[in-house]
């Protein structure tokens, strides 16, 4: 451990709410406050010096933000606080949701599973977050608190472009509701190696009634692929849905990996979901 | 000194794997490294650097400067502006010509690192035109030509010539501590604390840098996590930072770099281009082999002409050729000089060797296991340098046991059988490669002469004391160098102690580097436990100090008698001994994502002998880890001469997730100079396996011959073998 000489600790501040009523309360009382759970995706922005806040918003003591349940009409109710490693035990998830099981096992390494939340993988909304595309097929809704109410809003509109989404600065992310799935799940992430990777292209979708297929790091925001759903719901041969997936993806080249590369995996991903869910 | 007796007893020490002397302080977290350290008045220090790959430093300003900060520029350096190793080039900091865009231009020191953090400085730089390019470059630091025979003579006995061109990117070390020093300023001079490799050349470049006499400036290795060849030489750039600031300001100064510093501003393994042309007979033997090798330097010398060096001697493989011309450049151009790590050359050299030859087999039409075998080195065969081997030569009983071991003949032919079907099937390829190779061990020709290393013991009241300047940086030379010093002297291990790496406490055994700790300076040690031994005679240690007072033993490295080195002909006995290597990996295409999983790995390699054979298997391991991702996951991204992916996030370095389970196996054909037969095993590891995964992936039917071969670079690759199958 470092200690360094200096008599100033730190030049940051932590409010530890009693309540979520507090908490909201908090939120309400000021602007530049921000909300910090695992602390995983802030930490590095922290360390990077790209993070600009010096306020933050202590969300652990809110254990009510830490269940996974049922309700009586199917849906699964998960809370904000809800760890990567909490959704890898849970029985109702592996029931319900076994494909946001297996992003959560290939999510970071043991340390960031136990520490990440998967309202902090919402509330970050970085395109690569890989649960994304799985609330995206799930059809979700995410649940905004704040001190003058609750808001429900549709996952497919709650990202409204790179890294920015539909929370007010008053609000806090307090559940995602996912409703009863009918149909076979199925995730796919492509990182940069087997552990603690970011992913390249990550892959989500639903066949049953209706199908659905998200994805990640091809596009500013993690999205829907409606049109290749469109494609591969009316029957069409494979070749017309990879047309349509890549005339409503927009991957880039960037550090980690190329646009072609992002496409052509694409692609391959929807064949692949759609072979293994027949 | 004369030949040492045959040694009947069986070795008690040696041979055994006992606890690492520092293991249990290194797992319990009380082992204390550089960041560790505490001193009164502690100042930090921080880097301004240049931001353009070639041009002129103009001048700097500085927005607010808080009080107490400390600033140093070149014109603060008493003595030479120069980071003294092979050749003077390289600035400690920039005076006025800028020539990568890492380099040091100002240092700064504050007692707060919010302070320290917060001063803006803008440097004015005027940019000129960059040599970015290693194939463009005509600018060479060192330039090698190894020739026997005629080559003229073998291509006309050849009934085929083969071609081809291959190369391999950069490569970082990523040893898990960040390089970091502390300086401490003195009445007469200076203290380093160091994360390093290599305490004295430290001292010999700060003796330089700040024109004072060797005993003025000190040097403390303290607990060092990894090197790789890494801290080889870039500790004489930061503690001639940290010096500076320290002897300016009159107050320690800590620098220590985070990982995107680290990984932009220190050295790098070497990109290389290497060609070959090779004449055949129809039957598989070699008759001529004409190799070219390119070298991407970098900005500075530093070290790169002994890289070329131990590059252009491995450039043939362990492979006999009686007409053999081998031509190695190091080109300079405008990023930051590439410098040591692990295997230093080598790699890159058998990589396009062992790809090449797997290509021959293809050309030929003939079993790739057979050409091998056909050419491998026997002993009494020569070198491309004529250089003749000695029994310990065991090139084919290494491939033979990897064969085995691996049932490489079944599985190629099972893997052939599943492609069949997955080529239809669309599922996974597979395909097995193989890889032979070699390595040289302590330095190159006479530079062990050169080097002259002193080890020493010191006998205490209980035991004796190691007194080396060799490090311990994760290997583990304490334990090693212990073991071969109380198998020598018959006592048990507890008996022996190791002293810290301080340059005013140990005489100068040479840098940890070059896989020369264990074969060199531990035949140092354990000729001083035979004088040491010689000297009590029938006495315990404490009677012995009772009766004649303190006694410290010293040796020097003596020369095998029969080595021979001609440095301006690069002919003869480049080294004192080879170890050899046979690998085989076996690897999975995933048709879906271009991803390449390895399977399995069988690695076999002699070492010798294995004074600590879970170490030595530990080296061995990690080794080819780092060998397989330099082959399949590594990309160092270059954008405007910087490395643009300098965070671990970007830079895949593989987890243990991505490690395949490993088969080792330790041969043993001793070598004669070296401690009970010990040969060295640290680099030899991560020679082989990038070879051997590119031609299992020529296995599989991808023709790659080039590395890193990362999913974006080989799904055009992937994509069209299935195509072409479906
Ligand atoms: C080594 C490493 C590996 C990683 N691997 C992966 C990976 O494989 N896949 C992946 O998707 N991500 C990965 N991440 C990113 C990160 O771990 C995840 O995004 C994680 O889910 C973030 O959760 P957190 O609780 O730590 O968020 P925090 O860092 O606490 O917060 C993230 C953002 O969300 C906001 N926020 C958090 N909770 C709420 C809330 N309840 N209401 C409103 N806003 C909120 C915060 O204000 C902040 O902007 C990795 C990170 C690291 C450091």
């Amino acid at each position: 451990m470092t200690t360094w000489t200096s008599p100033a600790i730190s030049s940051m501040r932590l409010e530890r709410p009693r309540s979520l009523a507090h908490a909201l309360d908090l939120l309400e009382a000021d602007r530049g406050l921000t909300p910090m759970a695992g602390c995983t995706d802030l930490y590095v922005g922290i360390h990077f010096g790209s993070l600009k806040q010096r306020r933050f918003l202590d969300l652990q003591p809110l254990a009510s933000l830490r269940k996974i349940q049922k309700r009586p009409d199917g849906t699964l109710v998960l809370g904000a606080l809800v760890t990567y490693s909490q959704c890898l035990d849970s029985p109702l998830v592996a029931r319900a949701l076994p494909m946001l099981a297996s992003a959560a096992k290939e999510i970071g390494g043991v340390q960031i599973r136990n520490r990440g939340t998967l309202g902090g993988n919402l509330g970050n909304a970085s395109p690569a977050g890989d649960t994304l595309p799985v609330f995206l097929a799930a059809d979700a809704t995410v649940v905004l608190a704040s001190a003058r109410g609750v808001r429900r809003v549709p996952i497919s509109q709650f990202f409204l472009g790179y890294r920015k989404t539909a929370r007010r600065h008053n609000e806090l992310i307090t559940e995602i509701e996912v409703p009863p799935i009918a149909g076979k799940q199925w995730f796919r992430k492509v990182g940069t190696r087997a552990a603690n990777a970011i992913s390249k292209v990550v892959a989500a979708g639903v066949r049953g009634e209706g199908i659905t297929f998200a994805l990640g790091a091809v596009a500013p925001v993690a999205m829907r692929a409606y049109a290749a759903e469109c494609a591969l719901g009316s029957a069409l041969p494979l070749s017309e849905a990879h047309r349509a997936l890549r005339s409503e993806i927009t991957p880039i080249d960037d550090l980690r990996s190329t646009a072609a590369y992002r496409a052509r995996t694409a692609c391959a991903l929807l064949t692949q979901f759609w072979s293994e869910t027949r | 000194m004369p030949p040492r007796p045959r040694r009947p007893r069986p070795l008690s020490v040696v041979g055994t794997s006992p606890p690492r002397l520092e293991g249990a302080a290194k797992v319990a977290g009380t082992a204390r490294y550089v960041d560790d350290l505490e001193f009164p008045g502690l100042l930090l220090g921080r880097t301004i650097r240049s931001t353009v790959p070639r041009g002129e430093l103009l001048g700097w300003s500085m927005g607010r400067r808080p009080r107490g900060l400390h600033v140093v520029s070149a014109a603060d350096i008493p003595g030479r502006n120069a980071i003294a190793l092979l050749e003077p080039d390289q600035p400690c900091l920039v005076r006025r010509e800028i020539r990568h865009a890492a380099e040091p231009v100002l240092l700064l020191a504050h007692e707060d690192r919010d302070a320290l953090a917060s001063v803006a400085v803008e440097l004015r730089e005027r940019p000129r035109k960059a040599q970015l390019d290693v194939r463009a470059s005509r600018s060479f630091c060192k330039e090698i030509l190894i020739e026997k025979g005629n080559l003229s003579r073998g291509f006309a006995r050849a009934d085929r010539i083969v071609e081809g061109e291959y190369t391999t990117g950069h490569q970082e070390q990523l040893y898990v501590e960040t390089q970091g020093v502390i300086a401490v300023p003195e009445k007469d001079g200076v203290t380093i604390y160091g994360s390093l490799q290599c305490p004295y050349y430290v001292q010999k470049a700060l003796v330089e840098l700040l024109s004072l006499p060797p005993e003025r400036v000190r040097i403390i290795q303290v607990e060092t996590g990894g090197g790789f060849g890494g801290k080889e030489e870039y500790p004489s750039m930061i503690a001639g930072h940290a010096a500076l600031l320290a002897l300016k300001s009159g107050r320690p100064v800590k620098l220590v770099y985070d990982r995107s510093e680290d990984m932009l501003a220190t050295t790098k393994r070497h990109p290389s281009i290497v060609r070959h042309k090779t004449g055949v007979r129809r039957d598989g033997s070699l008759t001529a082999m004409q190799i070219d090798v390119l070298l991407d330097a970098g900005a500075y010398v530093t070290l790169s002409p002994v890289v070329l060096s131990r590059g252009v001697l491995h450039a043939a493989g362990p492979y006999r050729c009686e007409d053999v011309q081998i031509l190695g450049r190091a080109a300079m151009t405008n990023t930051p000089p590439n410098g040591a790590f692990r295997g230093f050359g080598a790699p890159q050299t058998q990589f396009a060797v062992e790809v090449h030859m797997e290509r021959i087999a293809e050309a030929l039409g003939i079993d790739p296991l057979e050409l091998r075998r056909r050419n491998a080195l026997r002993p009494g065969d020569t070198t491309a340098t004529g250089q003749r081997l000695g029994a310990d030569c065991s090139a084919l009983p290494c491939l033979e046991s990897a064969v085995r071991r691996s049932r490489f003949v079944a599985r190629r032919r099972a893997i052939e059988k599943h492609n069949a079907k997955a080529r239809v099937s669309g599922g996974p390829l597979r395909g097995i490669g193989l890889a032979l190779f070699f390595h040289g061990s302590g330095f190159t020709g006479a530079g062990e002469v050169k080097l002259a290393s002193r080890a020493a013991l010191e006998l205490t009241p209980t035991g004796a004391r190691i007194l080396v300047a060799s490090t311990e940086i994760g290997q583990g030379t304490r334990t090693i160098l212990s073991q071969i010093v109380a198998e020598e002297l018959g006592w048990p291990l507890s008996r022996i102690e190791v002293a810290d790496p301080d340059t005013r406490e140990v005489p100068d055994s040479g840098p940890t580097v070059a896989s020369r700790t264990c074969m060199i300076v531990g035949e140092i040690l354990r000729r001083c436990a035979q004088s040491l031994k010689r000297a009590l005679g029938r006495m315990t240690p404490r009677q012995y100090l009772a009766k004649n007072g303190p006694l410290v033993v010293t040796e020097q490295y003596d020369r095998p008698k029969s080595m021979h080195w001609d440095d301006v002909h690069y002919r003869g006995d480049a080294y004192g001994a080879y170890g050899y290597g046979c690998d085989v990996i076996e690897l999975e295409i995933d048709p879906v994502t271009a991803e390449v999983r390895p399977a399995e790995v069988t690695a076999v390699q002699d070492i010798g002998r294995a004074i600590h054979p879970v170490l030595a298997a530990g080296q061995i391991e990690g080794g080819t880890a780092q060998g397989i991702a330099f082959a399949l996951a590594e990309e160092v991204v270059m954008r405007d001469g910087r490395m643009a992916n300098a965070q671990l996030t970007n830079y895949a370095v593989p987890t243990p997730l991505d490690t395949p389970p490993m088969q080792v196996e330790i041969l043993e054909f001793p070598y004669g100079h070296g401690p009970f037969g010990a040969k060295g095993v640290g680099e030899m590891p991560i020679d082989g396996p990038s070879p051997a995964v590119v031609n299992a992936l020529r296995h599989a039917g991808l023709d790659i011959r080039d590395i890193p071969a990362v999913p974006e670079r080989i799904a055009g690759l992937v994509d069209s073998m299935r195509g072409a199958a479906t």
